[in-house]
């Protein structure tokens, strides 16, 4: 049993005046203090958290209904624009930045009575699988701190297993929500493409960018997703929404799962291997039907991804020219040498080699060949997961093909680091929902089982994946 | 096929480099160049995947041309908080450096 309840419960309690938002508060940040040791957190919101709690407090004393997650405390990936806090993305290019407004994700959350605390440690601009590409620090995994927490939400994941707070936000772009939740043995929810606004996050890879919750229960999740889900004006790829996301049914019994051949086989470490087996097993004793399904453009997705995704950097982070706001090299003689000397110094080595890569992909005589090229088998893709739809309900596999590597273990191998992701970007290309959850450890160290939905059905998922957090656990 | 089976040179880092406004450190250049290479060398796999009959994707859910009413939407920003971030200013307008040499 955790320090927290769950996240329902809190709420209730809160807002019945059985548990304070002040003391809430308080708790979290004592936990964050007594932590520091991890450096999962960027910048605290101290200030701000203490003067929302007490407001809270009061209008629920004079009997107002302050919302569903009433009280409730969280931390935010340092790429949310946030008030209380610098947004930096863990990079030198945008530190000291203050958001002259907020996610529409933080402002739906606060609306409905959440607190944000502080600011989580990534990769900078969220490139990367371990958080080893901050330009600040490398957050430590809980379970071993020689070892690293995944990424890019790395630091999200570590402070929610930290017990930091109930719940904590990330960004999976190609699978940094559950590739951390997978190295840390939390719950990492990656929605539907487009059912959670971006505006007000830094962007990364636009057509693949999404936001979710790192929880330590489906059941949190959800109720995460409940809040932040929807369309919105400001983010005009925003699809509708179901009704809702909570009070989940229950109903494993019957359910078609196909395990994906091609996640389980060459390169999959074999103590990994073995857990994922164990959690198969104990779903098909649970009454799920079991069958194994082949997605064969899957082992494609990684050399996919990493086209589309600099290619998408190289435009997004173009806007970092040192005029408007962030780092600027201000001993400049022209605009030219300002540009340049800027994204120099403010931008880190993978930064750099994502806009080149991306710069050079779409760039004349070569746009045809890589990214268009990469973009007709994202399509081929696309079509060998409809297919696999409909025959089964959802897919299953490792969210990860090994357990968090050490510190250091692959920073001097880029293609090795990109590696990490291959069972977790496919999902990201093709825009459905998946979610990562615990399935036991290794050596101590969590090993992540993922499960994958056809898009638009988070609830669906959602309820599956309660049910196997059940009967895995 | 194609012609990416050229291999990237040193030359084509500093054109890159160029492209992305990014000056690059000796040690970068030679670095980036030796992973490039590495990288476009693992997406090579694309090429002889038989593409015929499908069409690239940009978009995976179906949306087109989302648009809304030409209305000012009224957000209520200050001019001042909008600035605050910005590194120089005159006038309430962002001071860029002289763009002609």
């Amino acid at each position: 049993m955790g320090v927290w309840l769950p996240i329902g419960e809190i709420a209730a309690k809160v807002q019945h005046g059985e548990l304070k938002a002040v003391d809430l508060v308080e708790k979290s940040l004592r936990i964050i203090a007594d932590k520091e040791e991890y450096k999962a957190i960027i910048a605290l919101t101290t200030d701000r958290a203490r003067m929302r709690a007490q407001h809270l407090d009061e209008r629920i004393a004079q009997g107002e209904q302050v919302g569903r997650l009433a009280g409730v405390p969280f931390i935010a990936k340092d790429n949310f624009l946030v008030f209380g806090a610098d947004t930096t993305a863990a990079s030198n290019i945008l530190k000291g930045f203050e958001a002259p407004y907020q996610s529409t994700v933080i402002e739906k959350l606060e609306a409905e009575g959440a607190i944000c605390v502080a600011k989580a440690n990534l990769d900078a601009f969220a490139h990367g699988s371990s958080t080893e590409n901050s330009d600040f620090m490398t957050t430590k995994n809980p379970h071993d701190p020689e070892r690293v927490p995944g990424g890019s939400s790395g630091g999200s994941a570590a402070a929610v297993v930290l017990e930091m707070a109930p719940f904590a936000l990330g960004t999976d772009t190609g699978g940094s929500i559950r590739l951390p939740a997978s190295f840390t043995g939390s719950v990492g929810y990656k929605p539907t493409y487009g059912l959670v606004s971006r505006s007000g996050v830094v962007a990364m890879a636009s057509s693949t960018d999404v936001i979710g919750p790192i929880t330590m229960t489906v059941e949190d999740a959800a109720a995460v997703l409940d809040v932040i889900a929807g369309r919105d004006d400001l983010d005009s790829t925003t699809i509708e929404r179901e009704e809702s996301y909570i009070d989940l049914p229950t109903t494993v019994v019957g359910k078609k799962v196909g395990v994906i051949k091609e996640y389980m086989g060459e390169g999959l470490d074999p103590e990994v291997k073995a857990h994922i087996e164990s959690a198969i097993e104990k779903l098909r004793a649970s009454g799920a039907e079991i069958v194994d399904i082949s997605l064969p453009s899957l082992p494609l997705a990684l050399a996919v991804y990493y086209i589309v995704c600099p290619a998408e950097v190289s435009s997004n982070l173009s806007r970092y020219d040192g005029q408007r706001y962030g780092y600027t090299y201000a001993e400049a003689n022209n605009l030219d040498e300002s540009f340049a000397k800027t994204r120099s110094i403010g931008f880190g080595k993978e930064a750099k080699r994502r806009i080149m890569l991306g710069t050079y992909v779409l760039s004349s005589g070569y746009y045809d060949a890589y990214y268009k090229r990469a973009q007709t088998v994202r399509t081929k893709l696309i079509e060998e997961f409809k297919q696999a739809f409909d025959t089964v309900d959802f897919l299953l596999g490792p969210t990860a093909p090994t357990t968090a590597f050490k510190i250091g273990e692959n920073v001097a191998d880029p293609l090795k680091m990109y590696l990490t992701d291959i069972m977790t970007v496919a999902v990201n290309l093709v825009g459905v929902p998946a979610i990562s959850i615990p399935a036991g450890k290794s050596h101590g160290l969590p090993v992540g089982l993922q499960l994958i939905a056809p898009q638009r059905n988070d609830r669906k998922l959602l309820a599956f994946a309660k049910q196997a957090e059940g009967v895995i656990g | 096929m194609n012609k990416t089976m050229a291999k990237l040179t040193r030359d084509d880092v500093l054109k890159l480099a160029r492209l992305a406004r990014i000056d690059l450190s000796e040690e970068e250049i030679i670095e980036f160049e030796g992973e490039f290479n590495e990288i476009l060398q693992y997406v090579e796999q694309l090429q002889a995947v038989n593409l015929e009959g499908y069409e690239p994707t940009s978009q995976v859910t179906g949306l087109v041309n989302v648009t809304r009413e030409d209305q000012e939407r009224g957000y209520g920003y200050k001019s001042a908080e909008l600035l605050k971030n910005v590194p120089a200013t005159e006038d309430d307008q962002i001071k860029v450096k002289r763009m002609i040499g």
